[in-house]
């Protein structure tokens, strides 16, 4: 229950905004609760709702309109690699094919360790950049095929000591400046 | 020229605070404070700052909307940049970061608002750190909070992140979606400025917008008016990316600068990659019709692409060469936005769904004459039927590569039916 680990820190969340207005924290919330779900589950939009005090119905409308909430289960590292076109333009549809065949998953498909999940999206503000992909949010840009092999050869190193990398949470509960 | 908002090019660790104070940070605020409010919002207006999200709007303007006299108002900055093709506000908001908090708390004492909300996209949450970390020593040091600078002005200011909507660029669905709605755009009037954020009077600028006014408040309006031409005021930034040799922010004066300069010159992206010919560029990501090498001549300033037939909106500059597949480029283009449509307006959701499978069906192969027809018919039928621009750019690729590159989509028409069908 996120209600519980970070009570403290949700608090803070609402005292952003205007205090009749807790929906205003449901994107940053969703967020946290879809980390420690794992995806945007049922029980995890359930618990969000009931934090703010909103219908249900309302978070799974959220969850069902912005691309970074993810309604079915995703690997622990979700890939997304842009492949608009002025990534494409730069090799981009080329880059997925091959991630493709080296992870051995079509797009949307999760290995069989359920470490990585591959996906396609929309431009991610990094075009000077391509071919460029964001996994669990951090940007890792002017990619090739040896960059990628060494970046999947890392995650699974991270993954086995136990990562330590800051998560979606460290970054949406960094903002308590007051 | 020394850069005058990507200072983080000139300045090593601007985006530190005592860095960026050393280096003249925070005076323009200064000057502010010591003026009306109302004198701000005429200086501002004199500069002639236009929005820099793509529409142009005159900042002071939009500033000199907001009603006066006490009561709850809002700043909210707008990073929620998703145009294809544009990556400046990050950079920014990463290099130089309190160029921005003081430019929107410079307009927060211009319009009387106590709180700004930087709504950033939910993508750029690795590239906020920098900007967290100056949020954080901004309040330290007093330039945010209560009494700031012993002004007796107060001023908060909180990031909020979306999670991925290129719909929350637009000003009325960015503000829904802080409101924690759908990031879906409300029927103006009531526009922002009448009733916002939480339904009280709102001010939305782009984070390029409000970098440019610290340095306007220091150096004057006069100064910042007579960079640039007539009608584009001041310096603009412009993303290359796509078949060029260098891509990348490149910071320019308005109205100075042509795109073939920025294409082949040596400061700018040093030619064509590979050494290919030019074939065409998108000029505003996906929203600006594409333009042919005779608009190379055309000059990056708001009217520098009339002549044209297209726009410098945002200046997301896509440049393609010779071997790009033009039916190819609008299928892309068309993809995002069907992907992008936030399915409010019928034309907007129910077209980009048509084009994008009538263009799938011509790439595929499968396509006939009449798909051409389709496509034109669809496209004219949604132009000016949408609440908001989206359902008006949406357009943009099938309507632009219709007009100048027809050809490919007849060849490859004609060449799907000479296949016989088995």
């Amino acid at each position: 229950m996120i209600a519980e680990k970070y009570a403290k820190e949700i608090e803070s969340l609402f005292e952003r905004y205007p205090a009749d207005q807790r929906k205003s924290a449901v994107l940053p919330l969703l967020h946290i609760a879809q980390q420690e779900y794992g995806y945007s589950s049922e029980e995890a939009m359930k618990e969000v709702a009931e934090i703010i005090g909103c219908d249900p119905t309302h978070v799974r409308g959220i969850a069902g309109f912005y691309s970074l909430y993810y309604e079915e289960e995703v690997g622990k590292y979700v890939l997304e690699v842009c492949n608009d076109l002025a990534c494409a333009l730069r090799g981009a549809d080329e880059f997925i094919k091959m991630a493709e065949g080296k992870l051995g998953i079509d797009l949307e498909g999760t290995t069989e360790d359920g470490m990585f999940t591959l996906k396609n999206v929309m431009c991610l503000g990094a075009c000077d950049r391509a071919p460029m992909l964001q996994c669990n949010l951090k940007f890792h840009e002017n990619l090739d095929e040896a960059k990628f092999d060494q970046l999947i050869a890392d995650y699974r190193a991270k993954a086995a000591a136990g990562d330590s990398e800051p998560t979606v949470v460290d970054k949406i509960l960094i903002q308590t400046h007051h | 020229m020394a850069h005058v908002i990507l200072r983080h090019r000139d300045v090593e660790n601007i985006k530190e605070l005592d860095v960026y104070v050393k280096n003249g940070g925070y005076e323009g605020l200064k000057k502010a404070l010591s003026m009306t409010p109302e004198e701000v919002v005429n200086e501002i207006k004199a500069a002639g700052i236009r929005g820099r999200g793509g529409a142009g709007f005159p900042a002071g303007i939009k500033w000199s909307f907001m009603p006066k006299g006490d009561g709850q108002k809002y700043i909210v900055i707008n990073n929620d940049e998703s145009e294809t093709g544009t990556f400046k506000d990050r950079e920014i908001l990463e290099g130089n970061p309190h160029q921005v908090i003081e430019g929107a708390l410079i307009a927060a004492y211009a319009v009387g608002a106590d709180m700004v909300y930087c709504y950033w996209r939910g993508e750029y949450m690795d590239a906020a750190y920098p900007a967290e970390k100056a949020i954080k020593d901004a309040y330290k040091a007093g330039y945010l909070g209560k009494n700031i600078l012993g002004s007796g002005f107060d001023c908060d200011y909180h990031n909020h992140f979306g999670a991925g909507a290129y719909i929350c660029g637009e000003e009325t669905a960015l503000l829904n979606s802080l409101m924690g709605n759908l990031g879906q755009p409300w029927s103006k009037p009531p526009f922002p400025a009448q009733a916002g954020a939480y339904d009280k009077p709102t001010v939305v600028n782009n984070v390029e917008t409000l970098a440019n006014v610290p340095p306007t408040m220091v150096n004057g309006a006069d100064w910042y008016a007579n960079l640039g031409t007539d009608q584009s005021n001041g310096v603009k930034i412009v993303c290359m990316s796509g078949h060029v040799a260098r891509p990348g922010n490149y910071e320019v004066e308005m109205g100075k600068v042509t795109y073939r300069e920025l294409i082949y010159g040596d400061e700018y992206c040093q030619g064509m990659r590979d050494g290919k010919e030019f074939k065409a560029l998108l000029p505003s990501g996906g929203s600006g019709p594409v333009v042919l090498p005779d608009a190379l001549d055309g000059n990056v300033s708001f009217e520098g692409l009339n002549d044209y037939g297209s726009m410098m909106g945002s200046a997301s500059v896509i440049v393609m060469d010779e071997d790009t597949d033009m039916v190819w480029a609008a299928l892309k283009m068309t993809h995002f936005f069907k992907h992008e449509s936030c399915g409010k307006c019928t034309p907007c959701r129910e077209g980009t769904f048509w084009l994008e499978k009538t263009l799938h069906r011509i790439m595929e192969g499968h396509g006939t004459e009449e798909d051409i027809k389709t496509l034109d018919r669809v496209a004219h039928s949604m132009q000016g039927k949408c609440l908001c621009a989206l359902g008006e750019f949406a357009v943009s690729p099938v309507i632009g590569t219709l007009k100048h590159f027809r050809s490919e989509y007849v060849a490859k028409v004609r060449q799907a039916e000479a296949v016989p069908a088995d």
